[in-house]
């Protein structure tokens, strides 16, 4: 019988059985709009082979994004990997490489130190990290409130009024390039120095590598000799199995890298 | 109402019109989706002004060619020339100004020792840098550039 | 230091941003949101399926749930960064985050225990109103209470066969739609962790699944407890003054040992399945072994072994296991049960959580959660033991006085105010 009663709980449980189809509609997202001639995508390029672990590159991110230098939090980082006959990979960063690498110590945290001896060394090699502005970044897709969120050319970037703190894109990230802002106490990562960008210049970390393991350019552009060595020279990024289509391309990547 | 059976679900309409009225309120006019979707792009316009105007504080190489020639030939000259002078002479921001009328110098041993800590990492750039393997034995405590010019670096010494 | 430095210990190679960010409380906010929807499924039990016996338990998890309500947002509150913005999270909801989902499903939620307990309780403001109303010279409390009442009813104050009989109907429907919602108030907890690709131990379909059944145990263990504790602080009543009371103290005992022993049926099928998930979890990611199983390996069966198996499935799952199955349950031994239930369902969110985290995104090192126990400053007071234990507590303080209101036995109207 269709009383008020049952007419309420049977719209009800119909709004109730639509909201499903269109909650995942919404969650998958409208298809983004398709980019068009003179359009930016910025890429960077980092050559692994090229890079000597000086620090430089942090140290200046430091300074140029207001980053506390003695914080052990960084917007970019470099890692050290040295490999032993043993088949042993011995990995650090320690606090990002702010100082460069100075010891032949491999930090290990609490663990201590680990002590190698230059004979045993097979290889080693330094490989710079920072936010890779991912195709697909997790991080904005789990972001509850939209405080972090994509421009058009790539760049993902947080908004310091809204991020409410909840952690979750810092947990999200693969990469783990996410931290809390030591002040602000909002999600903190590489911006690609998209303030730099915006006047035609380039990243802080890009401008100061004294050895230009560092580049960046644009995707769209085909003539970037960024893009043209991303399509033509055998290049790698991080952890690809997880789908979030890094921008951040390498050179020289070895197996080792974490 | 006859009918009490409604009236809780009417309190609860009342509390989401409430909260929808202060929604507008609180919400900035210029959040929205954008370019990337609702996905990847559910935010707050204005924000991405503060990005693009954040202070500018690395200049670049170029930046002090105009003021100081001399030193911008010299080190030129030299296997530093990779490096650019804010690396050590901190960054340019707009000097020179009233709040950077000079440029403080990290003169210290671990800025060189960034580089010139021997690393004997075989087939690698860094492993070919000349260097310590124990810094700490040549000359302990005193600063690199008393010896060695930065913007003319020689083994030896001035 | 940085937010989190300071109870992460780092070994081997980690990131350099890699802390332990998810400390105790967001241990504490799948643990209390599962209390709740747990309360409010053992309500349910009654109320939709007609189980006569769980009548007196019934109403009493129906009000502890609204307690714990209250209490469940509060680790979320106290973990935020920026705590007043929590409100962005209904304002500019993302829904493509799981976390945005707490505002819709809080409020429809609480709506539909709200509304419930109005249905349940409409005649009882209604007698107290009217009574009120024919007092002469009411003291001030009296007409506070009076104006409560008053505003309680909604204006509605016919309770004639007709209305209170709308009023089951209602009751039945609310306590229908609210079993999904309320599997969804926690489902949607444990999709948050299940969901994040990134991490190698919570990635898992079955992580909603695991976290529904766990809450459902923890939320019969702790309607239980406190079921024995209001009916053995009744029997204490009982015994200083028969008169007062329409029951004797047989009769109470009787009732008691008959609820819980029904109960504990209920309690039984549900630990069973939420170990028969997490052991399934925990054999499909050995037999995989994917690339994370190294380290995960070394933290399950290493690092975490003690937490993980001895705290939690041995005392936590097994004893009481054990406990409930061995025939001619006592009101002791459930006692004794349902702690170390609560206790095991505590274990498996620290376990997740914590246990999440303590391995690196390197998969080559690890960094250890030390939970900070005497405070010195704010972060380490709310993030620590105190902040844990003050959550704890809170449901148990506002149901007495939520109790005040909504009284959870017939008795107790004999009280007065």
């Amino acid at each position: 019988m269709l009383n008020r009663r049952n007419f309420l709980k049977y719209s009800l449980a119909g709004a109730a059985g639509l909201a499903v189809p269109a909650g995942i509609k919404a969650s998958t997202g409208s298809a983004p709009a398709e980019p068009k001639k003179g359009d930016t995508r910025w890429v960077f390029l980092v050559d692994s082979t090229k890079c000597v672990g000086c620090g430089l590159c942090v140290k200046a991110c430091k300074n140029e994004n207001e980053i506390q230098y003695d914080l052990n939090v960084s917007r970019t980082w470099v890692e050290r990997y040295v490999v032993t006959k043993d088949g042993k990979v011995h990995a650090d960063s320690p606090k990002a490489a702010r100082d460069g690498f100075t010891t032949q110590e491999i930090d290990q945290g609490h663990h201590g130190k680990d002590i190698v001896k230059p004979g045993d060394i097979t290889k080693a090699f330094f490989v710079p990290k920072l936010c890779n502005h991912c195709e697909n970044p997790a991080c904005v897709q789990v972001c509850p409130v939209g405080a972090t969120y994509q421009t058009k050319d790539g760049v993902v970037l947080v908004d310091r009024t809204w991020c409410i703190g909840c952690g979750y894109c810092i947990m999200a990230c693969p990469y783990g390039v996410r931290f809390f802002h030591p002040v602000y106490h909002t999600a903190e990562k590489c911006t690609f120095c998209v303030h730099r960008l915006h006047a035609g210049l380039k990243p802080a970390c890009v401008e100061v590598c004294p050895f230009g393991a560092r580049k960046i350019g644009n995707r769209l552009d085909p003539n970037d000799p960024v893009t043209r060595t991303i399509l033509d020279d055998k290049v790698q990024v991080l952890k690809e199995e997880f789908g979030t289509k890094p921008q951040v391309y390498y050179l020289g990547l070895s197996m080792e890298v974490k | 109402m006859k009918n009490h059976v409604l009236r809780p679900l009417i309190v609860a309409i009342g509390i989401v019109l409430l909260i929808l009225a202060f929604r507008a309120v609180y919400v900035p006019k210029d959040f929205g989706s954008y370019e990337r979707g609702y996905t990847y792009s559910w935010h707050r316009k204005g924000d991405q002004d503060f990005w693009n105007k954040f202070t500018i504080k690395y200049r670049g190489k170029e930046y002090c060619k105009d003021c100081h020639p001399d030193k911008y030939d010299k080190i030129n000259k030299t296997p530093h020339k990779i490096i650019i002078c804010e690396n050590c002479h901190g960054p340019a921001v707009d000097h020179p100004s009233e709040q950077h009328p000079k440029l403080v110098i990290d003169k210290s041993r671990e800025q060189c020792y960034r580089c010139h800590v021997k690393l004997p990492y075989p087939d690698t750039v860094r492993g070919k840098i000349k260097g310590f393997l124990d810094p700490e034995k040549h000359n302990p405590g005193i600063e690199c550039v008393t010896c060695h010019n930065p913007h003319d670096p020689k083994l030896g010494g001035a | 230091m940085v937010h989190g430095e300071i109870w992460t210990i780092k070994e081997l190679f980690t990131y350099p941003n890699e802390y332990i960010y998810w400390s105790v409380q967001i241990v504490m906010y799948p643990f209390m949101t599962g209390l709740v929807a747990g309360a409010f499924v053992l309500s349910s039990l009654y109320h939709v399926f007609g189980i006569k016996e769980l009548k007196d338990i019934a109403r009493f998890a129906l009000v502890f749930s609204f307690a714990l309500l209250f209490a469940a947002p509060m680790p979320i509150v106290l973990h935020l960064q920026h705590p007043f913005r929590g409100i962005n999270v209904m304002m500019t909801s993302h829904f493509t985050s799981a976390i945005a989902a707490f505002g819709i499903v809080f409020f429809a939620y609480g709506a539909i225990v709200a509304s419930e307990l109005w249905f349940l309780y409409r005649k009882h403001f209604v007698d107290k109103a009217l009574a009120l109303r024919e007092k002469q010279d009411k003291t001030f409390g009296e007409q506070l209470w009076y104006l409560l009442y008053c505003t309680l009813t909604l204006g509605s104050y016919d309770v004639s066969e007709e209305a209170l009989h709308r009023d089951e109907k209602a009751i039945k429907i609310l306590a229908g739609i609210g079993i999904p919602v309320a599997c969804f108030l926690h489902g949607y907890a444990g999709f948050i962790f299940g969901s994040v690709k990134a991490n190698a131990l919570w990635m898992t379909p079955l992580m909603p699944v695991i976290f529904i059944m766990s809450a459902i145990v923890s939320g019969i263990a702790l309607c239980m407890l406190t079921y024995i504790v209001v009916m053995e602080i009744r029997k204490i009543l009982i015994r200083r003054s028969r008169k007062r009371w329409e029951v004797t103290l047989e009769e109470v005992k009787g009732v008691e040992l008959h609820v819980v022993q029904m109960t504990s049926r209920y309690l039984i099928l549900f630990l069973v399945l939420a170990i028969t998930l997490e052991l399934l979890d925990l054999i499909f990611r050995g037999y995989t072994a994917v690339k994370s199983w190294d380290v995960l390996r070394s933290v399950l069966f290493e690092r975490d072994f003690y937490d993980i198996f001895i705290m939690q499935y041995g005392i936590g799952n097994l004893v009481p296991l054990i406990l409930f199955l061995i025939p001619g349950l006592t009101i002791r031994r459930t006692v004794l049960g349902v702690l170390l239930v609560l206790f095991g369902v505590f274990m498996m969110r620290w376990n997740v959580v914590i246990g999440g985290q303590a391995f690196s995104l390197s998969f080559a090192g690890y960094m250890h959660y030390s939970l900070p126990i005497i405070p010195h400053d704010w972060e380490t007071f709310k993030e620590g033991l105190f902040g844990a234990v003050g959550i704890f507590i809170m449901p148990f303080v506002l149901f007495y006085f939520i109790a005040k209101v909504f009284p959870v036995f017939a008795e107790a109207k004999q009280e007065g105010h």
